[in-house]
């Protein structure tokens, strides 16, 4: 083994029923870099490092770290974290009932007289360890009074303070904002120079740019190869990801929007729902796609609830096809040809312990009412053929959506609306923390779909991706719906939109 | 710490809805029963000796509530406790009673009973992680079936069965006669407390050390909190589990004498309801089911409010005892009530 190499993984095989998810994998980390691990959803980065901190029990292949006898193998997470490798899941998992301090002892605390617990000691040493780190926090508050990106740097200063020599981030960045970005990669930058091995799982392309020092591709459950970044261009990167010469993404072009605007479908007028959305109205016509822009929590999620009736609208009035509707539940939307595809799908959209075919069949089942029963045989029908036209990759149609990567899930919860045939389909944030490959196929998808007469709402974060599906913009800020932008006059642009986000004053109504 | 308004990183300062809960309990108490004590003056209940009556007569239930507290702070629930009261009074009654062992021997008997009663549903819910609510349900059967198998009789501990446990059960702990009250012939009594009263306190004390300064305690709290991650942060979760429902049922079993000391006698529909008592006072205390926040001083001041309402009900004496029943149902809702609202106040500040 060279010198500086930290940890080895070799020939790695991992196969889940009817799955194989690693076949020849390998990975190599070097003390003091920030490794870069990149592929497709579905690519095997998440199974190859939960083999590697002992979660899954790998098939086959040899892991050696530095300083460790032979052939590791890791039997549970404690086994990975005795020999220094720590993971920081996207999740936070640490306590929120507990304080800052506590959470970053617990298991560990500092005992005094009578094996009690130092308080006292322990909010020092606490405290020391996140000044070191330059984190401002006051430890003897809980955990949840902070925000998530607050959370992960708790969660990583408590594997530091452990001595881990590997340092995992599974997607840390994906709920965070550009501040709390930096905080991190400052963090992250302060521990490669003290010599600890950093793997750095994300999607964002840019970030790896920025912080990384080398990258490793897999593919299908495979090594593509482990480059340096500067050998590594951006499109060069995707490729090898994608396995394919890029299909510049920005050739997908508006195809079926740019034609002839239909007919009003759907229109409100100065609805509201306190608290959370001020007086907005909304139009949208056959075969349109709107896009509904705006920072996190400028409303854009509140105001489709409240078109779509998740959140009742107490003022104003909402017409579809010309007659005035009045939606109080999500079942009202759905009967009348809407859908709604949630931004959380953990938390609003997937039902994890039903299978794939059953998750689709929901909304259509949903709207026929339970006395309606859809045969067996036309269920599997429908499942098969979502399944072959969106390309989930799943073993069967059987299988638990639990057991899907994110993008696949993704697409079996846009599949059970495309199944209630709706006019109306609201995409709130779609492609978020999916890869690139499965991004650009939602994004075929919902223009193909405007093409033949359906009405999109797609709400998105990456501006990029919402110049590319939409057709016009409603821009949001605080709460208010504060204007809107269309390519009536040539194409929108990013600057454009931005300085609408940001409230430059031209596109104020 | 001090308690300034914006802290130093500048994170805004949240409500904090736990100590506010506590403060409610502890606040509705006081006025209960200052309220009590007015409009009951003539009845005696302005007296301290009602005041430690709410303390004698209670005494078991402190107990299993400091349990049940442990456990419901993993987020889990013991409903097998009334049964096991039963059982292990049934058990006292029996032994010294009619086969006349002693007194000692058959304390640690029970005391050893809850330990193995605890331990066997500790590893069905910690290890085989089935549901806590089936696992004590089952224990609860077992519990009543085993009162009844053990007799179907009602027996009373009498003096002559077993000096011991009667002169335990009697004995007055007298405080300075000065807190007492004059009567009406002029004869100053004192007030006193029984033994079990001190054994409900010390648990109190104990179990309130434990959950603040011991790794166990902490760990029932990160257990309560996030299973998951108490689990990657190297905390044995199903070994805490277990521990819990051994303690918890142990407690019991502390209870179970010192609500034997009360009653002295065993019957198959003792404790009939006691889990659901045990529940309320912890809720009304301030422990969140879904586990990870709570403590035993709210579960303590639970079990007085729980008291105090049944006392309010029989110094009234004109009401029916169901009365009770219906204000403690109020106060849960209410209870429950306010604790969602804090969450959602917590959430909307976020």
């Amino acid at each position: 083994m060279e010198n500086n190499v930290l940890i080895e993984m070799r020939n790695i095989r991992k196969t889940f029923p009817g799955v194989v998810a690693l076949d020849n994998a390998q990975l190599t980390l070097h003390r003091g870099e920030i490794h870069a691990l990149m592929g497709e959803n579905g690519a095997g980065k998440s199974t190859i490092i939960k083999c590697l901190t002992g979660v899954y029990e790998r098939d086959a292949g040899e892991v050696y770290m530095d300083g460790v006898e032979g052939n590791i193998w890791n039997h549970s997470t404690m086994d990975a974290q005795n020999i220094g490798i720590a993971t920081v899941y996207q999740e936070v998992n640490l306590c929120p009932n507990l304080s800052v301090a506590e959470n970053l002892f617990i298991g560990r605390a500092p005992t005094g007289r009578f094996g009690a617990v130092d308080w006292k000691t322990m909010n020092r040493k606490a405290q020391k360890i996140m000044d070191d780190l330059d984190i401002q926090v006051d430890v003897t508050r809980n955990l949840e009074n902070y925000s998530i990106a607050i959370q992960q740097m708790v969660a990583i200063a408590r594997a530091v303070d452990m001595d881990c020599r590997v340092l995992i981030l599974d997607e840390p960045t994906s709920s965070l904002d550009d501040k709390e970005v930096e905080k991190l990669f400052r963090l992250m930058r302060q521990l490669r120079d003290k010599g600890v091995g950093i793997l750095f799982v994300t999607h964002f392309l840019e970030q790896v740019y920025e912080v990384c020092d080398r990258i490793t591709v897999m593919r299908n459950g495979q090594f593509v190869g482990d480059y340096t970044v500067a050998e590594l261009p951006r499109v060069k990167l995707v490729a090898a990801m994608l396995g394919k010469d890029f299909d510049d993404l920005a050739a997908i072009k508006q195809e079926g929007t740019g034609k002839e605007k239909g007919e009003v479908l759907v229109e409100c007028k100065n609805m509201s729902h306190k608290g959370t959305i001020k007086p907005f109205d909304f139009v949208i016509r056959k075969g349109e796609v709107v896009g509904l822009t705006g920072l996190l929590g400028s409303g854009r999620s509140e105001m489709v609830r409240c078109i779509y009736g998740a959140d009742r609208s107490q003022t104003g009035t909402e017409t579809m096809g010309g007659k005035e509707v009045h939606i109080r539940q999500p079942l009202d939307a759905i009967k009348l040809g809407m859908g709604y595809l949630p931004d959380d799908r953990k938390a609003e959209g997937c039902i994890a312990d039903l299978s794939v075919k059953e998750n689709i069949m929901l909304a259509l089942q949903a709207r026929q009412g339970i006395f309606h029963r859809v045969s067996e045989a036309k269920q599997n029908e429908i499942a098969d053929r979502y399944i072959k036209e969106l390309s989930i990759k799943t073993p069967s149609r059987e299988t638990p959506i639990s057991q899907l990567s994110g993008g696949n899930q993704q697409k079996v919860i846009l599949a059970r609306w495309l199944a209630t045939d709706p006019e109306f389909l609201i995409l709130d944030e779609p492609t978020r923390g999916i890869d690139i490959g499965t991004k650009t196929e939602i994004q075929k998808k919902v223009i193909e779909l405007a093409g033949k007469g359906m009405s999109v709402v797609f709400i998105s974060s990456e501006l990029e991706e919402m110049l590319r599906t939409c057709s016009r913009l409603y821009v949001m800020r605080d709460g208010a719906n504060v204007g809107q932008i269309t390519d009536e006059n040539g194409p929108i642009t990013q600057e454009e939109v931005m300085s609408a986000i940001a409230g430059g004053d031209s596109h104020e109504k | 710490m001090k308690q300034t308004a914006v802290k130093k990183d500048g994170s805004r300062r949240t409500f904090n809805g736990n100590n506010m809960l506590l403060a409610i309990t502890i606040l509705l108490f006081v006025v209960m029963y200052t309220t009590g004590c007015i409009v009951y003056r003539d009845k005696g209940f302005p007296h301290l000796q009602t005041f430690l009556n709410l303390f004698i007569t209670n005494a078991g239930l402190i107990c299993v509530a400091c349990g049940m507290t442990c456990v419901m702070l993993t987020g889990g629930i013991d409903i097998s406790v009334g049964s096991l009261i039963a059982m292990d009074c049934m058990l006292l009654a029996f032994g010294m009673g009619i086969k006349g062992i002693p007194c000692i021997p058959m304390v640690l008997l029970v005391l050893a009973i809850g330990i193995v009663f605890g331990a066997v549903q500790g590893y069905l819910i910690g290890y085989l992680e089935i549901q806590p609510f089936i696992v004590t349900m089952a224990g609860l059967f077992f519990g009543r079936g085993m009162t009844a198998v053990i007799c179907t009789d009602q027996i009373s501990i009498t003096q002559d069965m077993n000096q011991l446990f009667y002169s335990w059960a009697n004995a007055k702990i007298t405080l300075p006669a000065f807190l007492g009250y004059t009567n009406k012939k002029g004869k100053v009594i004192a007030p006193f407390i029984r033994p079990t009263v001190l054994i409900a306190l010390a648990v109190v004390v104990v179990i309130f050390l434990v959950l603040k300064y011991t790794k166990f305690g902490r760990a029932l709290y990160a257990v309560g909190g996030n299973p998951v991650s108490a689990a990657m942060m190297g905390l044995n979760v199903k070994k805490i589990k277990m521990q819990a429902y051994i303690l918890s049922s142990f407690l019991c079993s502390i209870g179970a004498i010192c609500y034997c000391l009360n009653t002295m006698s065993g019957s198959v529909q003792q404790a009939r309801g006691f889990e659901i008592d045990a529940i309320a006072s912890s809720v009304i205390g301030g422990t969140l089911l879904t586990g990870g926040v709570g403590n035993v001083i709210g579960s303590l001041f639970g079990c007085l409010i729980n008291g105090t309402i049944t006392q309010l009900v029989t110094t009234n004496g004109k009401l029916l005892s169901s009365w009770a029943n219906i204000a403690t149902a109020a106060l849960l809702m209410a209870f429950i009530i306010l604790q969602s609202i804090f969450a959602m106040v917590k959430n909307r500040n976020r």
